[in-house]
């Protein structure tokens, strides 16, 4: 059963500016969160330096025994990721709603400041409305 | 044959038509235009009323410069001398001009003669804007009513109008609530004319 575990949206210099978990495994602490955030930015910057191919983008998918991992980088390197159960679908377009969320209800509110963790109730609703969604669409299959 | 097609040149940009223009904006263009508007009056003032204060000054030039356009426009030229007139005038056209639909509903006031409400469960301008706790009621809706004062000013109707959030049952978000309160010439006027 296909299950997501938390979410974490990080700035272009590594800071945590969003972390939501979901479901009773995984659940981090503040400070550990940030850890993994800081530390995962840097994962991506070394993995771009260590490909044998010029243009690599970074880590998009890491496969563990107990989870997964996907990532999506922006194109102005803000990065989101997603960490699940091993074998979840459509992942992927999931960042890429969580993107679209973002843009709209955090980039285009005034009182947010850029770079600065993200307190805008309006993405909180619309993200757990996606989150709902895509869990009764897997549920349905 | 030449000159056939070609759009028929004005010899003087006075006589041109008015014509309707384009019917959509990007939402998008909008939101981001209205985030830049509000977060620059931010930086000028120092309290919460005074930047309520700027965006309804901001909205009530947008408000008169709409009444000229929508009366010359869609009334060919009439004016509303009653106030039902007039307000289902803001509640319709000009709702359906600047937002695209219609406003969600119109009420008189219980408590108090001259009091009116235009409500909207998602106002437009509203959109994309969580205001954060710290800002207490502050509603960017005041663009909004800036607009609406604008019209009724020009009209010939002055009115205090502000915007107010008011929670509902069953809904997620509190919806906005328009609150017009006329002058008292305005009503002694409305009352002589029967």
């Amino acid at each position: 059963m296909a299950a997501i575990y938390s979410l974490y949206v990080i700035n272009k210099s590594g800071g945590l500016i969003f972390y939501k978990d979901y479901g009773s495994k995984g659940r981090m602490d503040t400070n550990d969160s940030l850890r993994v955030a800081s530390l995962w930015h840097s994962m991506h910057a070394i993995s771009q330096q260590l490909s044998p191919t010029t243009g690599c983008t970074g880590i998009e998918l890491l496969e563990a025994d107990t989870f997964d991992l996907h990532c999506f980088q922006s194109l102005t390197g803000t990065k989101f990721f997603v960490v699940c159960e091993p074998g979840t679908q459509n992942m992927e377009d999931l960042l890429k709603a969580v993107y679209e969320l973002y843009t709209d209800y955090v980039l285009k509110n005034p009182f947010y400041e850029m770079e600065m963790p993200i307190r805008c109730e309006l993405f909180d609703i619309n993200l757990t409305r996606a989150i709902q969604k895509d869990r009764v669409a897997l549920l349905g299959r | 044959m030449i000159g056939a097609g070609k759009i028929k040149q004005y010899s003087n940009i006075l006589e041109k038509p008015l014509n309707k223009g384009k019917q959509e904006v990007s939402l998008s263009a909008f939101a981001f235009l209205f985030s830049e508007l509000v977060q620059y009056n931010q930086t000028q003032v120092d309290n919460i009323a005074e930047l309520e204060r700027r965006l309804e000054d901001a909205g009530y030039a947008v408000g008169a410069r709409v009444l000229e356009l929508l009366c010359h426009r869609d009334k060919g030229n009439r004016r509303e001398t009653r106030l039902l007139g007039i307000l289902s005038f803001v509640h319709s056209t000009v709702w359906k001009v600047l937002f695209g639909k219609v406003a969600d509903s119109l009420e008189k006031g219980t408590e108090h003669e001259d009091e009116y409400m235009i409500s909207e469960k998602d106002l437009l301008v509203n959109k994309f804007i969580s205001v954060p706790k710290d800002m207490g009621t502050f509603n960017c809706g005041a663009f909004v009513a800036g607009i609406v004062r604008g019209v009724l000013d020009g009209a010939g109707f002055p009115a205090v109008v502000t915007a107010h959030f008011v929670p509902m049952e069953g809904l997620q978000r509190p919806r906005t609530t328009i609150l017009i309160k006329f002058a008292e010439e305005v009503l002694q006027r409305e009352a002589r004319l029967g």
